[in-house]
């Protein structure tokens, strides 16, 4: 991929663009709107570099082809929206209990349902964090431009192998069709899947290592012959029901998220040092946050923008630091307000929100009506 | 005797696994022991083969042998096995499903993947019944007989599976059963050595959750019964149609040449360009 030179892209593109910079050669999705320009754009680019790009007939079988790719060795993707999204449940489920590296891209569309299909949302912001069932792991990713599409699925990737985790790109409708000059940055850093440690007899590749470090993932074939399943298993990966192992299984689980969230984290503030009002906003939403800053900050009104580039682990620490200094936290959201429901549960009481659910942007002036109202 | 369970002792995991799962008189022990068999002959190693499995009693086959193993999510088994063959198409890849597993919540991976003609082995195991979950319908459970869920009988015409993917393109399609053991070693040999999509056919008792609910006898019962109506597929050919009964054929049913979705996926990367790297 040519650096430095400035490229007219829209998200969608720049996201596939950023995973084949990660390495990324394996695709499987189904066409749906307002993702279906990243399988297009793959479909060309894939073979060019002699990597797999496949039209599977749904969506369950694109999350099922992904994770049989990546434990052949192969870093893996799909891109989706909504009605797909749902459809992934069940095997993205999979892969976060079997610790497969993967990353899905969820071009949110407004729903529920078929919805509106070509409209914008955020309306899956739970759903990728608990949209399978049971407790697990998840990491979740939220784009504001067409350059963090493309470096945030750079990111996706590091993560997903770094954490042995599924990662999911929550771009909304806007993000993904939005068209924007940008430049590749020159150097990326790409963390690729590490090697074993130990002889194939050694091996226990759902370990629980001293220090949580995570055990390499070694591709099937390799020699390392082992087990996977979506069953709750024990650290050489085989069924089990012995309480002690199945603590371990599933703590490990959620442990090896919470124990990093210093590293998983990234958040983006603006204006905040001395903010009394504090507006939380991700993905294009954050865009209009921005600009209301800068009118609130033109009339004199102190108030600033801290945009969650990471959704999920919740980046709640940093919210009630700031919670120590500012009055207000107003959090905008193409949606009825599902992280509006985190910033309350951080701080309560000090939090209203502005949703749009109608397929519109959230307008600068439509969060600045609620600043002012506060600010009375 | 004694060189088959040297043969199965090689492949077995016995220090993690065992006791097994499946029932005493239950069909799959069988088919397991004749996929070991095949394995064993077409010679590839263990490294080489990855066993593929969905979910249900025949889906914890992929627990109990020393391949590379996945078992994965009910009737998904296929998608997995996609992505698996297509990263690494060295790797030898053989997918265990049972009858509800395969041609209900997995039927349109199925029917997709003979259309693909994916280089994929698939192993099929017809207990006519939804064993793990305690004796439901499948799609292959007969019209009238009885299931937990049918306890008038059923009233759902059933697949017959082999007719479903020569339908949707198979490339080898093959049926035995569990009393024609040997058959079955000798044809899922030829369909680990076939290219393209293959599937055999397993026909296999459970007296527990179907036989005792039908009437149909012990697991010995269960096998006669396959050996009684279990034709070979040219002697099947002449029966006349209308006296066809409880009948169905055994053995290799299609065996075409046809090239897989690998080999014209690899036009595909001549056309853009990237056999030049
Ligand atoms: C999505 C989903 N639905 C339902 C189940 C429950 N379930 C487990 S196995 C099974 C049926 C098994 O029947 P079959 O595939 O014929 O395999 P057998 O047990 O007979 O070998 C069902 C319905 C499940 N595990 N996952
Ligand atoms: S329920 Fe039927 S298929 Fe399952 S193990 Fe028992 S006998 Fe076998
Ligand atoms: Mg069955």
């Amino acid at each position: 991929m040519k650096g430095h030179k400035e490229l007219l892209l829209h998200g969608n593109e720049a996201c596939a663009m950023g995973a084949l910079a990660a390495g990324m050669k394996f695709f499987a999705g189904y066409p749906i709107t307002p993702s279906t320009e990243i399988a297009e754009f793959l479909s060309v680019e894939l073979p060019k570099i002699g990597g797999t790009f496949i039209q599977m007939e749904d969506e369950i079988s694109s999350m099922g082809a992904i994770i049989g790719a990546s434990l052949a060795g192969v870093k893996s993707m799909t891109a989706t929206s909504g009605p797909g999204f749902s459809l992934m449940q069940e095997n993205l489920g999979f892969a976060s209990m079997a610790e497969i590296p993967c990353v899905i891209v969820n071009v949110m569309r407004g729903g529920p349902s078929t919805g509106m299909p070509t409209r914008p949302s955020q309306g899956d912001v739970m759903q990728s964090r608990w949209g399978t069932h049971g407790a697990h792991p998840i990491i979740v990713l939220s784009p504001q431009s067409v350059l963090e599409c493309y470096t945030l699925t750079i990111h996706a990737f590091n993560l997903a192998e770094k954490y042995r985790s599924p990662v999911i790109l929550l771009m909304d409708g806007i993000v993904g069709h939005m068209w924007e000059n940008i430049q590749l940055p020159e150097k990326i850093e790409v963390i690729d899947r590490p090697e074993p440690s130990v002889p194939p007899d050694w091996y226990n590749p759902y370990d629980n290592l001293p220090g949580g470090e995570i055990v390499p993932l070694v591709p099937f074939g390799e020699g390392y012959r082992y087990h996977v399943t979506g069953m709750v298993h024990d650290k050489s990966g085989f069924p089990t029901l012995v309480h002690e192992e199945v603590e371990q299984c599933l703590d490990k689980l959620i442990y090896k998220i919470k124990n990093n969230l210093h590293d998983i984290i990234r958040i983006e503030e603006y204006m905040l040092e001395d903010a009394d009002i504090c507006i939380v906003a991700y993905g294009s939403v954050a865009r209009s946050a921005r600009e209301a800053v800068n009118i609130a900050r033109n009339e004199g009104l102190k108030v600033g923008l801290l945009r969650p580039i990471t959704l999920w682990p919740f980046p709640r620490f940093h919210l009630e630091n700031i919670s120590k200094r500012v009055k207000l936290f107003v959090v905008p959201e193409m949606n009825y307000g599902q992280i509006y429901g985190e910033v309350l549960k951080s701080c309560p009481k000090k939090a209203v929100r502005v949703t749009r659910v109608d397929g519109e942007l959230i307008t600068p002036a439509q969060i600045m009506e609620k600043i002012e109202e506060a600010a009375l | 005797m004694i060189r088959t369970s040297e043969t199965m002792y090689k492949y077995l995991r016995p220090d993690k696994t065992f006791p097994h799962v499946w029932c005493p008189g239950c069909g799959i022990g069988i088919v397991m022991g004749a996929l070991v068999r095949a394995i064993e002959k077409t010679g590839f190693t263990k490294d080489e083969i990855v066993l593929v499995s969905g979910i249900g009693c025949s889906g914890r086959m992929s627990t109990y042998l020393d391949f590379n193993t996945l078992h994965t999510t009910h009737g998904r088994a296929l998608s997995f096995a996609t992505g698996i063959k297509l990263a690494n198409p060295k790797l030898n890849i053989i997918v265990v499903m049972g009858d509800g597993d395969a041609t209900a919540i997995g039927g349109n991976h199925l029917i997709h993947s003979c259309r693909r003609n994916i280089d994929l082995t698939a192993l099929i195991v017809n207990n006519n019944i939804y064993g793990m979950t305690g004796g439901q319908y499948s799609p292959t459970t007969p019209m009238e007989d009885k299931a937990s869920t049918a306890q008038y009988g059923s009233i759902e015409k059933p697949f017959d599976i082999c007719k479903l993917v020569e339908a949707c393109g198979a490339s080898f399609v093959a049926r035995s059963t569990t009393y024609h053991a040997k058959m079955l070693d000798a044809l899922l040999s030829r369909a680990i050595d076939k290219k393209g999509f293959s599937i055999v056919e397993a026909m296999s008792q459970c007296p527990v959750q179907y036989g005792r609910r039908n009437k149909k006898g012990s697991a010995v019962d269960m096998m006669m019964w396959y050996k009684d109506n279990a034709i070979p597929n040219p002697a099947f050919k002449k029966i006349p149609p209308g006296e066809v009964g409880e009948q169905f054929p055994v053995g290799v049913l299609v065996d075409l040449d046809e090239p897989d979705y690998l080999e014209r996926y690899s036009q595909i990367v001549k056309k853009a360009g990237g056999d030049k790297l």
